[in-house]
């Protein structure tokens, strides 16, 4: 068991024929992943990368012949949310938005058309999704992870992985690790990430990476004490961020008081959420909690 | 990105929406043709001269002055013009002005606040109104937050008719004043979406003693990621108002902000950034700065990231923390020498590198001969680190 993605996901890689897309499709298909089919409008009919994946001109045609139930999107930002709500209307079941820089305005009507359809989005601006020896569907080092039972969620990128790298030093393996994205509209957040995480027999505990801005960590922390029963560490990072001032993600600002670390650090502890200051505790604290 | 009150202003008024209008000058001898041409072009005896910093509180910082009868209006401009503007949003270093705006003057009758930012627990916009304007919105929404209008808009069913009226009758006004009111709150949303603006507020809005509603101040933070498609607002970009090194670090692609510590910091990765410089803090180090050399680092970045913290002569020792992922780590180290020995750099360097070939990458830099102390944690880097700055 995992969440959302497995051995048996059928990959369609949105922008193959782009640097970026080509480059992760390869290291896609290296970790075992079932990459079926590449989407690039006009080039419909080739192959693209180095294992000769076919390319499709739309998502719609590469689902109807390849099965593809998942898509994976490197599109450039301007057009990437048109690639997104392409993906709705094909009914693909989990979209993956790799892409960075895509406008509020033109997220904020994803949002919308996506809550009224059967799909799930993860990001933008993300690194994506791993089910560890299963399926890589992202930019994230497959390398570091090692089969277990420990769920990761994170707004970051570099950030999950120096979590992963610790959980793995403690001899802590992952079942799924899941980057959300740090923007101000994402399509999966905290609390769906810990419903399937709960949900899922394999996860046994969950470390959480949160930073300032937005309050998405605390509403997650508030639904999980009366929801989950699986240990949880969490971890903000943004402890000494000016307030004001935009932290790289375009959601990492601290604009009032309830979005400091200090206030989200103290509102997850009061949910009984085990909250690590430093993050190079976050692999020890877990094992603690788990013997 | 921001932009100053004359420039949201005149945006504002492309719209049709009655602004309170002046003139910008940057060298003070146009002052007095300029205090002139106000009072003559807007009819106006008296003048208001209030400086162009994209920091909010000018009036109490004393960059904003009423001038009655423009008696002491050119006074004003050579006071202001020029002057280190310090209010909440500056920081103590204060901001030095450029330009003044000059405008014409209203007899205030009343002051609302209007404001649309996005939401994001909703994913919708939401529109603030409040008859307390002229104060801070965020004091307003502490102490008595039942007197703040909020309506939420959906981006795909729009601006509904119910909810601007809504709005209007929370601004309690007579039967003419509203109708103007809705117009321009109309006008204002309009110009939000289409313009991709982040936070637009006006504050305050005024209705005058001749009863006109009329924009006395605006502010406008727009969304970066759109202004691609708007090449007019790029041009408004104002870079005195930006901090030099964050200019030249945007110039090179890397997202750097300045900070008053002396450990300085390099990391791949926004949240791992933030991450490195708490873990400085915890181990008793005051962190220099934010620089994040994005997720991919190169030799060539990490050499100008060393640039960039350089220009900060508080900065007593860096650290390099990289978690290289698909990055090959002995690439990155042979940037890291690289630009040691290229900068002739004599600060002592602490570098972690986790990730593909990390220990060829140890290797190669404890063979380089150079001063580059290699770490093998994020908390190991982070004591040498601060050990370094402290000898």
């Amino acid at each position: 068991m995992s969440i959302l993605v497995n051995k048996n996901s059928r990959i369609v890689v949105q922008g193959i024929t782009g640097s970026e897309g080509t480059f992760h499709t390869n290291q896609m298909i290296e970790y075992g992943t079932k990459v079926v089919a590449g989407v690039t409008p006009g080039k419909g009919g080739t192959k693209a990368t180095d294992y000769e994946v076919p390319v499709y001109d739309s998502v719609e045609q590469a689902r109807i012949e390849t099965k593809a139930n998942t898509s994976i999107i490197f599109v450039p930002p301007k057009f990437a949310a048109e690639a997104i709500i392409e993906s709705i209307y094909a009914e693909i079941e989990v979209i993956i938005c790799i892409s960075e820089g895509i406008p509020v305005n033109d997220m904020m009507v994803v949002k919308k058309i996506l809550d009224q359809s059967n799909s799930r989005l993860i990001g933008p601006n993300c690194p994506g999704i791993i089910t560890v020896d299963e399926a890589k569907i992202g930019i994230m080092p497959g390398f570091i992870c090692k089969k277990g039972n420990i769920g990761v969620v994170s707004k970051s990128g570099t950030l999950t992985y120096e979590a992963i790298d610790q959980l793995v030093k403690n001899d802590l393996g992952q079942t799924t690790a899941i980057g959300i994205g740090g923007d101000p509209i994402i399509g999966t957040n905290m609390i769906d990430t810990l419903k399937l995480f709960e949900a899922d027999t394999e996860t046994e505990g969950i470390v959480m990476i949160g930073e300032i801005g937005g309050l998405m960590e605390v509403e997650a922390a508030r639904w999980a004490k009366d929801n989950v029963t699986k240990p949880i560490v969490g971890f903000i990072a943004g402890q000494t961020a000016p307030p004001g001032r935009r932290m790289g993600h375009a959601g990492a600002i601290v604009s009032g008081g309830d979005d400091t670390a200090e206030a989200k650090m103290k509102a997850l502890r009061e949910c009984g959420i085990s909250v690590c200051k430093s993050v190079s505790d976050i692999g020890e604290t877990m094992k603690n909690l788990l013997k | 990105m921001k932009i100053h009150e004359f420039q949201a202003k005149a945006i504002l008024k492309n719209y049709d929406i009655p602004i309170q209008d002046g003139y910008v000058i940057e060298d003070i001898n146009e002052a007095k043709n300029m205090i002139e041409k106000v009072k003559n072009d807007f009819n106006s005896k008296d003048v208001v001269v209030k400086a162009q910093i994209h920091a909010g509180g000018r009036g109490k910082g004393g960059g904003v002055k009423f001038c009655p009868n423009a008696d002491n209006a050119l006074e004003s401009c050579e006071n202001i013009l020029g002057m280190n503007l310090v209010t909440h949003q500056t920081g103590p270093d204060g901001q030095k002005v450029k330009k003044v705006f000059i405008t014409q003057a209203f007899d205030i009758a009343k002051e609302f606040y209007v404001g649309i930012t996005m939401d994001r627990t909703t994913g919708k916009d939401v529109f603030m109104v409040s008859t307390e304007g002229g104060m801070e919105i965020e004091e307003v929404a502490k102490n008595t937050p039942d007197k703040i209008i909020k309506v939420w808009i959906d981006p795909l069913e729009g601006f509904r008719s119910f909810q601007l009226a809504k709005l209007v009758r929370g601004l309690n006004l007579e039967k003419e004043q509203s109708k103007e009111a809705m117009t321009i709150l109309k006008k204002m949303y309009k110009c939000f979406k289409q313009k991709d603006i982040s936070l637009l507020e006006i504050n305050p809005l005024i209705e005058s003693a001749d009863k006109k509603i009329i924009a006395v101040d605006a502010k406008m933070n727009f969304d970066s990621n759109a202004l691609y498609r708007h090449p007019d607002i790029l041009n408004m970009r104002d870079t005195n108002e930006e901090d030099e090194s964050e200019y030249e670090a945007s110039k090179f692609g890397l997202n750097y902000i300045k900070l008053d510590g002396n450990v300085g910091c390099m990391v791949n990765g926004a949240g791992l950034a933030m991450a490195t410089m708490d873990i400085i803090k915890i181990n008793g180090g005051e962190p220099a700065n934010f620089l994040d050399v994005g997720g991919a680092a190169s030799a060539e970045t990490v050499k100008n990231g060393f640039k960039i913290i350089l220009r900060d002569e508080n900065v007593k020792s860096i650290l390099i923390n990289i978690f290289g992922g698909i990055v090959r780590c002995d690439r990155v180290a042979e940037g890291v020498i690289q630009a040691v020995k290229e900068l002739s750099l004599n600060v002592p360097v602490v570098v972690r590198l986790e990730g593909t070939n990390s220990d060829l990458a140890k290797q190669k830099i404890s063979d380089s001969g150079l001063e580059i102390i290699p770490a093998d944690s994020m908390l190991d880097a982070a004591i040498k680190v601060v050990s370094a700055c402290k000898n």
